[in-house]
């Protein structure tokens, strides 16, 4: 339902943007014969509901329409570009979601102690910068004062994992920086409220040892927010990386979709977008099977 | 008994001290508390909220708040200092010596860890692991009364009923035989039936363990149904201390007398005179107290007791702390017990419930939580709804107020008309016509606006009132429920629990409401608050010639202010009549049964009527009469088979059973009660 609205939005969005195709196409100076003859080759003279009926179609079937601009077929593009953003935000979501959990168990075991003061605040004024400010001083300090990573995550052809793993460590801090705070306070949060339940009072008056309670008692009920958080931002660290793409010259799925807007290549810049819409909608679903897993009361919820 | 157990005692607290930081200041909440608990004693520590009981509690297995510091005496436990105990020698005193059951069983087990998990934890501690625990475990749970412990041990603490989890939690607390068990409020929050067992469950253990108990309640007679000694803590004080039914029955400290004054007891009714009340308010946690404590609300209190702190006499056996103790009992009441002669109903009713029914969907099955309920109700009369939770009491409430639609054929008539089903198609006279008061006036409250708005707001829409004319019903209303002009500026949460609920109850009676709907008013609040509370009700009520329907679980409450009782089980009406015949009897068994289970003040042991295991699932209730699966009074197959019509014993009187009227009498003659 979501998705089917969302392409709605989508092709909607891409018919009201100004300018015409062909003349976008073929450039400023050519013939208006020639601007109409193409749009008709391309279908875009048709009625709205029957272009959206064409293309919704086909997508549903696995084709996602001819590029206006390559004049090639879009899916062989889509799925590359999804396939590079999708290393990038493993990269940064192997980086982030230890490293924030950790942060955020740490400071709430730490509550207002200066370590806590200082994840805390630190995590919160890394996340308040945009990723294009982090990103253009990651670059200057690590690319090119220090020159210890590559600056652009375009790495050489046929480059092994290993390689493409140093490309993307750059590109991937900004990211780990705006997620960082995020998860590291809810994880906070949800520690600090486990800390304080009867359970776990139950569990320290039991007798058993500090790290039995935190392992066993407090950690399990205090991260089940925190999964529901992380798999809406996977959602993010796919789709949303136009300016981080952008920045570093990388072909991911935002910068084709950035390209395809520019360009007015509609097939390309909806399937583009419909393509991140399943993903995000595919994230959710993850997430809240993993909690439903993980929740005992939401999994036999329904036996009560 | 205090000085039998000369040996070793189990728990002594010598002048200990305790103090929350709060806005950067220490704030004391315990101030020199001194008290001894012998072996194999049960001691009954009671008192208001806010009198530092469950700090007391906390401060004993070191588990206070971040903010909270012990700053002062000293804590003895089975002749351990506790204070000096390093993070491990206090961890294993916690795992051997003392442990603690609270109140809200639900969230005191870890939701996601099953809960044979939970106990077998306890046994690895001491080196049984594998089958052994498990063993051992089962056994606890056998000892706790759990009828199936094997398939206990694989559920998650939310698949069980609040009483069972109680169970659980009081076999965890058990389960390295500790020496001393505190229970903090354990049954509060329990319906009357279940409370009962978990009370007998109790007193049976300690026949069989050696543990000594600390139980803390705001619960008189259950303290005084369980407890050896009682000590009656105020503002972080020991005011009284003895043995429990001295206490109860001769106390010797003001405080004492007022709270036991505080509640309805042996039948009382409205008519019969207001409830005493304790004027003003416990003093703040860190408020610095000159003398007596209880001075500022305290009739008898003199110069002296204003300036000097009373020290504890000794009146052999027995502590106090009043200069005058001796005439403690002649504490002149703080109200008056005289009432108005209640209007007597004579007129047409103002309510009238024929055939009404609701049944939900659950799961696919029809879950039928109101079934065919008919009853009338006149004006300035109270109708109590009695029943276990999950007996369709807040159903039936919320079907007459149109919060949900009831099943089609079934009438609700307002002064002769007939009321629409929903709320929306109901005219605005009949919806200020009924209101209702909620248990949590907190959450009934919007916090974010002001008494004089959140009261003058129902005046315009209840009373379509503004300008001059809002403003001066706004004062009579405020002053009606005794409020002053000084609470009208300030928001909610700077009103006490009790001041709060005077709010809620302005605003449903801002439209001169025909009917109110109270939904355990008073289960929030302190009794001295509670007393208050019901008094003012009962005030409005005859100025006012406004009918209540009045649900409680506490049935000395709902006898105090009902003129009439209904009796509901799984969304039938099991009993319907006047108040007195409802509780003096004959009555339904099931009735019997829930009075039956009340503790009671007055210690009058008759044989108990004990309810087993749970209510059953309205979803699939049981064939012929639907009680008979738990009944006491069961006479044979006719009732498994045939559901019992509602048939009038006597003029007025409705018992739902196949046990003639006669021999009911006779049968519950042999055990008759004399309930709360």
């Amino acid at each position: 339902m979501t998705l089917f609205l969302l392409s709605i939005m989508v092709f909607l969005g891409g018919q009201v943007l100004p300018g015409n195709v062909g003349r976008a196409i073929l450039g400023p100076f050519a013939d208006q014969r020639a601007v109409d003859a193409l749009n008709h080759t391309l279908g875009v003279d048709r009625p709205l509901l029957t272009q959206y009926w064409g293309w919704i179609s086909n997508f549903v079937q696995g084709d996602m329409g001819t590029s206006y601009i390559f004049r090639s077929p879009v899916a062989p593009f889509v799925i590359d570009a999804l396939g590079n953003s999708m290393k990038l935000a493993a990269v940064a979501f192997v980086l982030v979601v230890p490293i924030g959990i950790l942060g955020g168990v740490v400071a709430a075991l730490n509550l207002n102690r200066p370590l806590d003061r200082i994840i805390s605040l630190g995590g919160l004024s890394v996340t308040v910068l945009p990723e294009f400010v982090t990103g253009i001083i990651l670059i200057l300090i690590f690319g090119v004062w220090l020159r210890w990573l590559p600056i652009s995550a375009a790495w050489p052809r046929n480059a092994g994992f290993f390689t493409q793993l140093y490309y993307l460590i750059l590109p991937s801090l900004p990211l780990f920086l705006v997620l960082f705070g995020y998860i590291a306070r809810m994880a906070r949060s949800g520690m600090i409220e486990a800390l304080d339940s009867d359970y776990t009072r139950t569990a320290v008056l039991k007798g058993l040892p500090w790290r039995t309670v935190i392992w066993r008692h407090v950690l399990r009920n205090a991260l089940l927010p925190t999964i529901t958080v992380i798999a809406t931002q996977t959602g993010y660290l796919i789709g949303g990386l136009v300016v981080i793409e952008t920045l570093f010259r990388y072909q991911g799925i935002g910068s084709l979709i950035f390209t395809a807007a520019r360009g007015k290549d509609f097939p390309m810049l909806e399937s583009g977008i419909l393509t991140i819409g399943i993903v995000y909608a595919v994230a959710t679903l993850v997430a809240d099977f993993l909690y439903s897993v993980l929740n005992p009361r939401i999994r036999l919820g329904s036996d009560q | 008994m205090t000085k039998s157990a000369k040996a070793k005692n189990a728990l002594e607290l010598t002048d200990l001290s305790v103090a929350y930081r709060v806005a950067g200041r220490n704030r004391a909440v315990l101030r020199n508390l001194s008290l001894t608990i012998g072996q194999g004693e049960a001691y009954g520590l009671v008192g208001e909220s806010g009198c530092g009981k469950s700090t007391v509690a906390l401060t004993v297995v070191r588990y206070l708040p971040r903010n909270g510091s012990i700053t002062g005496g000293a804590i003895s436990l089975d002749g351990q200092d506790v204070m000096k105990l390093d993070a491990e020698a206090l961890r294993r005193a916690r795992a051997e010596s003392v442990s603690m059951v609270y109140q809200d069983p639900g969230k005191a087990l870890n939701p996601s860890i099953r809960v044979g998990r939970q106990l077998t934890e306890i046994f690895e501690l001491g080196g049984i692991s594998g089958q052994a625990a498990t063993d051992r475990a089962i056994a606890m749970l056998n000892r706790v009364r759990i009828s199936d412990p094997t398939s206990v041990m694989q559920r998650y603490p939310h698949q069980l009923s609040g009483g069972m989890q109680q169970r659980v939690a009081i076999a965890m607390a058990l389960a390295n035989d500790p020496s001393m068990l505190i229970l903090d409020e354990p049954t509060t929050g329990l319906d009357a039936t279940v409370e009962a067992e978990v009370l007998d469950l109790i007193a049976q253990l300690r026949q069989e363990l050696s543990a000594s108990i600390l139980f803390i309640s705001h619960n008189l007679a259950v303290v005084s149904n369980m407890c050896d000694r009682v000590g009656v803590l105020y503002a972080g004080m020991l005011v009284e201390e003895g043995p429990t039914d001295v206490i109860f029955n001769d106390p010797r400290h003001p405080y004492t007398v007022a709270l036991l004054r505080c509640l309805p007891r042996g039948g009382q009714r409205k008519d019969q005179g207001r409830l005493d009340t304790i004027p003003g308010f416990l003093p703040g946690i860190g408020a610095d107290i000159k003398g007596c404590a209880f001075a500022d609300r305290c009739a008898l209190a003199d110069d002296r007791c204003r300036s000097e702190l009373p020290p504890l006499y000794d009146l052999g056996g027995r502590l106090s702390r009043c200069f005058h103790h001796d005439k403690a009992q002649a504490l002149p009441r703080a109200t008056p017990s005289d009432v108005a002669p209640a209007p007597k109903a004579a007129a047409a009713p103002v309510l009238r419930v024929a055939g009404l029914n609701k049944t939900y969907a659950s799961h696919g099955h029809a879950l039928r939580a109101v079934k065919d309920v008919s009853l009338d109700l006149r004006p300035g009369e109270t109708l109590g709804l009695v029943g276990e939770s999950g007996s369709g009491k807040t159903t039936f409430a919320r079907l007459l107020l149109g919060l949900v639609p009831p099943d089609e054929g079934g009438t609700i008539e307002l002064e002769g008309k007939a009321l629409a089903p929903r709320l929306e198609n109901r005219s605005d006279d009949q919806i200020k016509a009924m209101q209702i008061v909620f248990q949590n006036p907190d959450s009934a409250l919007n916090r974010s606006h002001s008494i004089r708005h959140l009261i003058g707001r129902a005046l315009k829409r209840l009373a379509g009132l503004s300008g001059k004319a809002l403003d001066a019903r706004l004062n009579d209303l405020v002053r009606s429920v005794r409020l002053t002009d000084r609470h009208l500026a300030v928001k909610p949460r700077q009103l006490s629990g009790g001041l709060k609920q005077r709010v809620a109850i302005a605003r449903a009676f801002a439209g001169d409401p025909r009917i109110v709907v109270c939904d355990e008013p008073t289960s929030a609040l302190d009794v001295s608050v509670q007393a208050a509370i019901l008094n003012l009700l009962a005030d409005l009520q005859s100025k006012e010639d406004v009918s209540y329907i009045f649900i409680s679980h506490d049935l000395a409450v709902v006898r105090y202010l009902s003129d009439k009782i209904a009796v509901l089980y799984l969304g039938r009406i099991m009993e319907l009549g006047p108040s007195e015949d409802v509780f003096s009897g004959p009555h339904h068994p099931y009735t019997e049964a829930l009075l039956s289970a009340v503790p009671k003040l007055d210690q009058t042991e008759t044989a108990r009527i004990r309810l087993d295991g749970e209510i059953p699932s309205a979803t699939n209730p049981p064939s012929g009469c639907v009680f008979h699966t738990r009944c006491p009074r069961k006479i044979g197959p006719i009732c498994e088979q045939q559901e019992p019509p509602l048939s009038e014993a006597q003029p007025g009187h409705s018992i739902r059973c196949h046990i003639p009227y006669a021999e009911l009498a006779r049968l519950q003659k042999a055990a008759v009660t004399e309930p709360a």
